[in-house]
């Protein structure tokens, strides 16, 4: 047979961890911090409302661009928490979770050879879909003494003639990183300048500790240059309904809704309505998940601080990046070893870029009993690898 | 605020450990144990109690609502009349109602009988009641937030990014 595949695909390797996942899900005694979704259950109200939307038999199609209810909901949403003004009938369109967003926002950009530049650590949908999209990422290594913040003199060393966009990913995963509106500021004086567009990710915009989250695209002069991705999966624990959306200028927006309409046709009609009501009446669910997570933010960050192990105070999602470099181990063998001898799943750094190499991932969306064996283990184990050395 | 944070925080678990308050509000374990102290002092904190599915155990246990109608008697009240309800060890709450009837009264017993001999002879027959209505509870689902039958475990896979 003639090779039936195409090359840009084949050449997309396949995540380097992934034996490490299969060894991790396939141990059943193995207990976990490894996961990048809430514990949580979605908020029954949430739950019911779907099951009535399937009731009433609406199992029809929506609009491609989604619900027009909902689209009014996202958007007195962003007005209300965020202050962003955007026009529900075309600057909104709802997506299969906000890992379509950013495919569909890539591949609405990028001309062969654009560049996209993507700051690590950071999700991992990122960069292949820039490769398949025909861009060229333009990697920034986000550093921990900047607390994984992207500086401005990072961004101005990046772009080029060629820099088509930008990709912002706070509060991030891995890092738990934010960046608040005094480290937005001089970034947005370099886009503007520079003319270039932004991709934000803010889909832990529910979450963060200390101060609320600020969109970059409340800044003047930035919404025409942004789009907006965000949705359901964190804020209201509904990873499995697949529902987000995205949010940009018309002239943007309406050629991401043609990718939309072509690959996917609409998002899950139950999962939009269900959504709809975790729009209206889910603040105080998301209030109350938020204040658990921080009280689980804090144990872990104590919980290293008695441990002995660096690792700056991460101010959203629900992750910590602890650094292990005083092991002299890579993050891979570090998560292997401390697997097979504890039997604790932690996702190592280097999924995230190899600029995470000598990081963990660390996620705290788990019950304080749970993190409190975890831990404990990951103490016993921490503190034998000291003795050994 | 820390103390309604606390608050929460005892009314899930009344047995969590102070240390991991501390830890999990961010301040010490003193500042906790004092703001716990103070409110009970102050009956803010009325009691810690254990939710047990007694349906696991050797013992009966038999439980009732009864809807208490009564007329309120000139300068009296409402509190004289749950005083003399609420005294009796079988009551296990008792709550003044709006709508269709007056109290809530919850009853434990070992059996049928005896919860309807309290009934008769200690509730109906308090000056000034003048109606009863006796629900039996066939089955115990949730009580104080928690559902008694064990959750399911997570299906959640062990490593997502």
């Amino acid at each position: 047979m003639r090779n039936p595949l195409s090359d840009k695909v084949v050449q997309i390797q396949p995540s380097g961890i992934r034996k490490f996942f299969d060894v991790a899900n396939d141990m059943p005694d193995a207990i976990s911090l490894g996961v990048g979704e809430p514990d949580f259950d979605t908020p029954w109200i949430v739950r019911e409302e779907g099951i009535y939307s399937l009731e009433k038999g609406r199992t029809f199609y929506t609009s491609n661009a989604g619900l027009q209810e909902l689209k009014n909901e996202i958007s007195f949403y962003l007005e209300r928490k965020q202050g962003l003004h955007y026009d529900s009938k075309n600057e909104i369109m709802v997506t299969v979770g906000g890992s379509e967003g950013i495919d569909v926002a890539l591949r609405a950009l990028i001309n062969p050879g654009d560049e996209i530049i993507l700051p690590e650590p950071c999700y991992v949908s990122y960069l292949p879909c820039i490769t398949l999209a025909d861009g060229v990422p333009v990697r920034i290594d986000l550093k921990e003494e900047n607390e994984f913040k992207l500086t401005p003199e990072e961004l101005l060393g990046a772009i080029t003639d060629k820099t088509k966009a930008l990709i912002l990913t706070f509060p991030n995963n891995p890092t738990g990183a934010v960046m608040t509106k005094e480290d937005l500021a001089p970034l947005v004086d370099i886009i503007i300048e520079k003319d270039i567009v932004v991709i934000s990710d803010e889909i832990y915009a529910e979450l963060t500790y200390g101060s609320d989250h600020v969109s970059i695209a409340s800044f003047p002069g930035m919404k025409e240059r942004t789009i907006l991705i965000n949705g359901f999966s964190k804020a209201y624990a509904m990873t499995g309904w697949r529902l987000g959306y995205a949010c940009a200028p018309k002239l943007i927006l309406d050629q991401m809704l043609k990718i939309h309409q072509f690959a996917i046709m609409c998002a899950p009609t139950t999962s939009q309505y269900a959504a709809v009501t975790a729009l209206r009446h889910c603040d105080g669910a998301v209030a109350e998940m938020k204040e658990a997570y921080n009280h689980r933010r804090r144990f872990v960050l104590n919980a290293f601080k008695e441990m002995g192990l660096q690792c700056f105070e991460p101010r959203g999602a629900f992750y910590a990046f602890p650094c292990i470099k005083e092991f002299g181990m890579t993050s891979d063998d570090f998560a292997m070893k401390f697997l097979e001898e504890e039997k604790v799943a932690v996702v190592p750094g280097t999924a995230f870029g190899n600029c995470g190499e000598g990081f963990l991932r660390i996620s705290y969306a788990y019950s304080i009993e749970e993190l409190k064996e975890a831990l404990g283990r990951m103490k016993r184990f921490v503190e034998k690898l000291r003795k050994n050395k | 605020m820390m103390r309604e944070e606390i608050l929460r925080l005892l009314e899930k678990n009344s047995r969590i450990d102070l240390h991991d308050v501390a830890v999990m509000l961010g301040t010490n374990e003193a500042l906790v144990a004092n703001e716990i102290a103070q409110m009970e002092k102050d009956n803010i904190i009325c009691g810690y109690h254990t939710l047990i599915n007694w349906d696991k155990t050797s013992d009966e246990k038999v439980s009732a609502i009864i809807e208490v109608r009564v007329t309120p008697q000139r300068g009296q009240g409402f509190d004289r009349f749950a005083e003399r309800i609420y005294n009796y060890p079988e009551v296990k709450a008792l709550y003044l109602m709006s709508g269709g009837y007056d109290f809530a009264v919850t009853i434990e017993g070992r059996t049928l009988k005896e919860v309807s001999m309290f009934v008769s002879e200690k509730l109906s027959t308090i000056e000034g009641v003048l109606s009863t209505a006796t629900h039996f509870v066939l089955k115990k689902y949730k009580e104080h937030g928690t559902t008694l039958e064990v959750k399911p475990k997570s299906e959640r896979k062990m490593i997502t990014l």
